[in-house]
């Protein structure tokens, strides 16, 4: 099946469900193509298991080519492995030698339980958007989108906010599994748009409570989201945020 | 049966979407309070019916199989959407994009839908501005637009090559904000496995919650089946890996029709595969056409590298064989050219099996102005690809680091190496003007109904008609079937109907593991994906569709009496998941073929070697197959053509031309 020479030994963590203890378990894997995703190298290996009567190893992956955020493997203790801005399936197995040793873990963060393997529940990032991630304008309000010019400046540094996967990386990587970068990026891209005034304050407030109720740790500047975000979303989002929440519970008239 | 009727309104082509909306029956608002619509997936066509319905007063269950709605497969849409807004002030109308759907899917879709889908087109672009979807500005800080292939005008909007991406943001946010009032309620991990039908009315569905395993009943009084296409039939194709026809195919076993099946769309530009661990093929966005030329050497297997073929020895063949768009071809056009080129032994790499997309030119061009811009007088070529490099990046940046990522190849040196791959599926279920299946009461949005792209989409329609369907269509549409519906009681989940679909549901999942074979579910997918491709892929005939039925027939019989489907059923199982998957997926594959085989003329994505014209092209028989071809389920997996002739009133049916 396989079409190239590297061998490897896996260490991947292994529980059955959320109660149960985990544990790393390791597995041989040979004639592995340099040309293969690492997702396809763990295909590989779930066939192989399978084959021999074993239960697979199961990891969240979708589109396989790095933009639905899925993927979320804790890679020699990186998210989504060595190298930098790729998500774990666009990592290539040519980023490894032959005969090395690789330790795959899931996300690590008391907001993200594992559910199993190396799949985790992320859903505490769509109740941090319902609770304000939005504009609130219902289909059919809308004016001619020329209507209102943004300057291209602005709108470019939004849509680079806008980028951001969900995948999660940011909180698996922060020592205080911090939310900050995702939620900042969402609060940023919004804040930034005059679409997103009306509900600027309101919003800042709303997203951050939720964040906190969700059990996620806080910032202190140490910026490994930064650098570890498949998508390059900057810390300057988590300063337009703090900038922003501060305002409102100095300067809004909604205390939220 | 059903009565193949579209309920096209009377009328102008131009008045019939306005007045049937003025004309449609409504519910009001406290009615709208009881009634109940299931929606199933959460894309953009899902999304935006979802969190539009709700808005207007609709309680709302919406169902998808990954962990968020975000994670839906439109978020990987790259290039653009489609909207006719003439804001380049290049003669853009309406009814010229009507006309350039209708072209480019070669006269075989609705003249209704596809005006109406026009008519809707700049609507789209409003709201998404209105929620704050970042699309690409000029510095004047009005929209920006690009070409797409198909067309002669720059109608296209974008955000970058993430254009998916953002709309389906734009469209998860409106969701999420009606789940957080309470509106939508919202079944992430959960997938449909059959549809309730009582009384001849689609009254709820069966869903599998995938975490524990546990089948579920959910009621409602209409369900909105948005689950995307079914190009993983081919097991290598740009969708997702869990992009599935599943939903739509119960749908089909249940009643609802399915619509030319056959009518698959090849992309052009996609990497090329490989090797066999290959597990799902990449798109470069359509929009790479608009800055890339595409060519070949004009030497068989010419050895040389790409930098070493001189200009003269190259062959720009889309320029060569259609000078008037040249590389803006459709798509179908596009991979039938590369494909010909290939096999009359022209193609690089070290498959050969693919050509070059090339930017320096472009590069160049565009360092040019990009020097003027900075007052550098006479650049040099040096100064300029540098320039020129820069502009590049900001049009395409993700889709380069892409390629680089997954080829290893740096694409802003090299040419980029493509190839045609499967990439979205114009056929589906069978829908009236009003979106609703054969079945009444179950209806059917986006990619999954077959409705506006004919045998072949345009670039940067698949988005338009998604969000089109579920922000601007059902909103109307749903009404004139719900208010017929007010005095309907919530639907007891009690109901023999629902019991008897769960015990269905469950008989299928038993069965799985009672088999306890010796071959993976990917062995079967693999297998069926090789038969699709290479005798209902590119180019059909009807011998290789003839074996391709037996063979599926005969794939079928190993599946079900030798596949391997490991752990429990009352558990998070992706493998008990893909079975169920590949098990409807080989029923499609033979109705593919099927359908392929009665078409005998080439439309669109529909080739058939046996219909060409001298120079190449598809050849159309309007007398014989102007119709759309509309299939029913009969036990036993056999299937029954009904045809619903297509009028052409506004458009004089041509032979294609981009020449």
């Amino acid at each position: 099946m396989s079409t190239g020479n590297m061998n490897l030994t896996l260490k991947v963590w292994r529980q059955k469900n959320t109660k149960a203890k985990g544990g790393l378990v390791d597995y041989k894997l040979s004639e592995i193509s340099p040309d293969m995703s690492f997702l396809e190298m763990f295909d590989v290996l779930n066939e192989q298991l399978i084959s021999k009567g074993d239960e697979p190893v199961v990891f969240d992956h979708d589109c396989r080519e790095g933009i639905c955020g899925a993927c979320s493997m804790y890679i020699d203790g990186r998210p989504h492995g060595p190298k930098d801005r790729v998500t774990t399936c666009q990592l290539h197995m040519r980023s490894f030698k032959d005969g090395d040793t690789i330790v795959v873990e899931p996300w690590r963060a008391k907001a993200f339980p594992v559910i199993k393997d190396l799949t985790v529940d992320r859903s505490a990032f769509d109740r941090v958007i319902a609770a304000g991630g939005f504009i609130s304008v219902n289909t059919g309000n809308a004016q001619d989108a020329n209507n209102l010019p943004i300057p291209k400046v602005q709108a470019d540094s939004a849509f680079e906010a806008a980028a951001c996967i969900g995948c999660g990386a940011c909180v698996a990587t922060c020592k205080n599994a911090s939310a900050m970068l995702f939620v900042s990026a969402k609060i940023s891209q919004l804040a930034q748009l005059p679409q997103g005034q009306p509900e600027r304050y309101r919003r800042v407030q709303s997203m951050v409570a939720q964040m906190d109720a969700e059990g996620f740790g806080n910032c202190t500047n140490t910026g490994a989201c930064e650098a570890e975000c498949p998508k390059g979303i900057s810390l300057e989002n988590i300063a337009r945020m703090n900038r922003d929440f501060y305002s409102a519970k100095f300067v809004s008239e909604e205390d939220i | 049966m059903a009565e193949l009727n579209a309920h096209i309104p009377e009328g102008e082509l131009t008045e019939k979407w306005t007045k049937l909306r003025s004309s449609m029956p409504l519910v009001n608002p406290a009615n709208k309070r009881s009634i109940e619509v299931i929606v199933v997936g959460s894309g953009l066509a899902g999304a935006s019916a979802a969190a539009s319905l709700a808005e207007m007063g609709y309680k709302v269950k919406c169902f998808c199989f990954q962990d968020s709605p975000r994670r839906a497969h439109s978020i990987a849409a790259q290039g653009g959407i489609n909207a006719a807004k003439n804001y380049q002030n290049d003669g853009d109308s309406t009814y010229r994009l009507f006309y350039d759907t209708i072209k480019g899917g070669d006269y075989r879709a609705r003249e209704a839908n596809v005006h109406r889908l026009a008519e809707v087109s700049g609507n789209i672009i409003d709201q998404c501005v209105a929620q704050g979807v970042p699309l690409a500005r000029e510095y004047g800080g009005l929209l920006d637009n690009r070409s797409f292939g198909g067309t002669q005008v720059q109608r296209t909007f974008y955000a970058a090559g993430q254009t998916g991406q953002q709309l389906l943001l734009g469209a998860y946010s409106a969701l999420e904000r009606q789940i957080g009032m309470g509106k939508v309620e919202m079944f992430t991990r959960h997938e449909m496995l059959e549809v309730v039908v009582v009384d001849g009315k689609a009254r709820g569905i069966i869903a599998r919650n995938l975490l524990t395993g546990e089948l579920e009943r959910h009621s409602g009084h209409a369900v909105l089946l948005c689950s995307g296409g079914y190009g993983n039939v081919f097991y290598l194709s740009t969708n997702a890996m869990g992009s599935n026809v599943t939903a739509a195919w119960k749908a089909h076993k249940k009643g609802a029709f399915f619509g030319n099946p056959c009518y698959t769309q090849i992309h052009p530009t996609c990497i090329p595969v490989s090797g066999d661990h290959q597990s799902k093929l990449t798109l470069m966005s359509e929009s790479l056409r608009n800055d890339g030329r595409i060519w070949v050497p004009k030497k068989k297997d010419d050895p040389r590298k790409a930098s070493e073929i001189p200009e003269d020895e190259r062959d720009y063949y889309l320029e060569r064989r259609y000078p008037a768009f040249g590389n803006l071809v459709p798509r179908d056009v596009a991979s039938r050219a590369a494909k010909e080129r290939c096999d009359a032994g022209y193609g690089v790499g070290s498959s050969k099996l693919a050509v070059y997309l090339d930017f320096k030119a472009n590069t160049e061009r565009y360092g040019r102005i990009e020097a003027s811009v900075q007052n550098i007088h006479n650049p040099d070529k040096e100064t300029c690809m540098r320039l020129g490099r820069e502009v590049i990046k900001e049009k395409y940046g993700n889709l380069f680091d892409m390629y680089a990522q997954i080829t290893g190849e740096d694409p802003y040196e090299l040419p980029m190496r493509i190839y045609p791959a499967v990439h979205y599926t114009m056929g589906g279920l069978w829908v009236d003007y009003n979106l609703m299946t054969t079945v009444p009461g179950l209806y059917a949005l986006g990619e999954a109904n077959f409705s506006d792209h004919g045998a072949n989409r345009l670039g940067a329609s698949a988005l338009m008609q998604g969000l089109a369907d579920g922000y601007f269509v059902i909103p109307y549409t749903i009404g004139a079937y719900l208010s017929k519906e007010l005095a309907t009681k919530p639907i007891p989940q009690d109901h023999p109907a629902f019991v008897e679909a769960e015990a269905s549901a469950k008989g299928i999942i038993d069965k799985f593991f009672a088999i306890k074979g010796t071959k993976t579910v990917d062995h079967f997918h693999k297998k069926l994906g090789k038969i699709m491709w290479e005798k209902c892929g590119m180019a059909r005939n009807a011998k290789g569709l003839t074996e391709a039925i037996a063979e599926i027939q005969e794939l079928r019989k190993e599946f079900w009496s030798d596949v391997r489907v490991p752990g429990e059923a009352n558990e998070f199982n992706p493998e008990l998941e893909k079975a169920g998957r590949v098990a409807d997926f080989i029923e499609l594959g033979e109705l593919m073929c099927i359908d392929a085989l009665n078409r005998n003329e080439s439309c669109g994505g529909h080739f058939r070697e046996e219909y060409q014209t001298e120079e190449g092209e598809a050849m159309r028989d309007d007398v014989n197959y102007a119709y759309v071809a509309a299939w029913e389920y009969k036990e036993g997996v056999k299937f029954e053509l009904h045809k619903e002739e297509l009028k052409f009133e506004n458009i004089k049916i041509a032979q294609r031309s981009y020449k």
